[in-house]
């Protein structure tokens, strides 16, 4: 058993809390499978009523990016106030923008 | 025997067979084979535990001598406990641990489901939160029924020998007596014959699945349900009740 327990592939989970919001990213966890994953997920992050919808992907098949790359990513957003839309004054009287 | 007698007694044995199992579930608790696994048994054990608490307390009630989910669940002798031999044998190995509920399962969903249309309102409600839960709780023991039985050969062995074993014990689930009988009359408990039938197609379509073979009807062992039990439960009692003995009418 034990041999076999260390090749299940870890799964990422995501959780929806209520109908018509995100799914969340929660944690992770060992399944063999897609419905074995489903109901670990189940029973492991919604004993509490945290969702009423499960996702769950391979972690295999998640990517991202990396620390390295933080520079070059996101710095040069800083100084680039113009994209919040915070920075433009309302025209007077536009009630709806 | 009287309505309110009979009533009583059936609401103890339906507890009963929960209690027991939850307890054996929660043996597990902090041992099982993986950490999702191990968090799926307590949530069944507790699960299991939370349908016990209202049927005892409803037997309590029924039995208008004062007695509350406590004192039926801590406080009674080994004789007094009506569950079937099924629920109180050991863990053993998982495989044993999932054949024991699957069997479980397969009789409870069913029995569950007709209890919806009882007509005593408080079994109908109970039964009404139970399918819920039973339906997941055979799901899942079904899964790793299959699993384990269309795994390895490793896995397939321990399931067979599992089933093998327990299959003495399933008889028990579907002897008919005067408690039930009385009841099925008065329409308040489901007629066992409806749920064997559940039972066979259930057990059936899963072993077939997990090329398992169904084990012949031998001798069925019984007598849980009058008291009689194997000679685990007297370890089982021990354990549940040693604070309840050991401090009577502790609380925390």
């Amino acid at each position: 058993m034990s041999k076999e327990k260390d090749n299940w592939p870890l799964w990422e989970v995501f959780i929806q809390s209520k109908r018509g919001l995100e799914h969340k990213h929660v944690g992770s966890l060992h399944a063999a499978d897609p419905r074995m994953a489903i109901e670990n997920a189940r029973d492991v992050y919604t004993r509490r009523q945290e969702g009423n919808s499960i996702w769950v992907v391979l972690a295999e098949h998640m990517h991202a990016s990396r620390p390295e790359d933080a520079e070059s990513f996101y710095d040069p957003a800083d100084d680039k106030v113009y994209r919040h839309p915070t920075f433009y004054t309302m025209p007077e009287g536009a009630k709806y923008i | 025997m009287t309505d309110q007698e009979a009533l009583h007694t059936y609401a103890l044995r339906l507890a009963d067979d929960l209690l027991i199992l939850s307890h054996r579930l929660g043996e597990w608790c902090g041992h099982g084979p993986v950490l999702e696994e191990d968090i799926a048994l307590t949530n069944r054990a507790l699960d299991h535990l939370g349908e016990a608490r209202n049927l005892l307390t409803y037997a309590g009630q029924v039995e208008g001598k004062g007695r509350d989910e406590d004192d039926l669940a801590y406080l009674r002798k080994e004789r007094e406990y009506l569950n079937v031999k099924l629920v109180e044998q050991e863990n053993g190995d998982y495989a044993h641990t999932i054949a024991r509920s699957f069997l479980f399962d397969a009789y409870h969903l069913p029995l569950m489901e007709a209890m919806l249309k009882s007509k005593d309102e408080q079994l109908a409600a109970i039964a009404g939160k139970a399918v819920k839960e039973a339906t997941y709780h055979l799901r899942h023991s079904s899964d790793w029924m299959i699993r384990f039985g269309d795994g390895t050969d490793e896995s397939h062995q321990r399931a067979q020998r599992a089933l093998n074993e327990l299959w003495t014990f399933t008889g028990e689930l579907f002897v008919s007596d005067e408690v039930t009988s009385k009841l099925v009359e008065m329409g308040v408990a489901p007629d066992l014959g409806a749920v064997k039938a559940a039972f066979d197609r259930t057990v059936n379509e899963v072993l077939a699945e997990a090329t398992l073979s169904r084990p012949e009807d031998g001798y069925m062992a019984t007598g849980g349900r009058q008291g009689m039990h194997t000679e685990r439960m007297g370890f089982i009692l021990t354990e549940m009740q040693y604070m309840q003995r050991a401090y009577p009418g502790a609380e925390w």
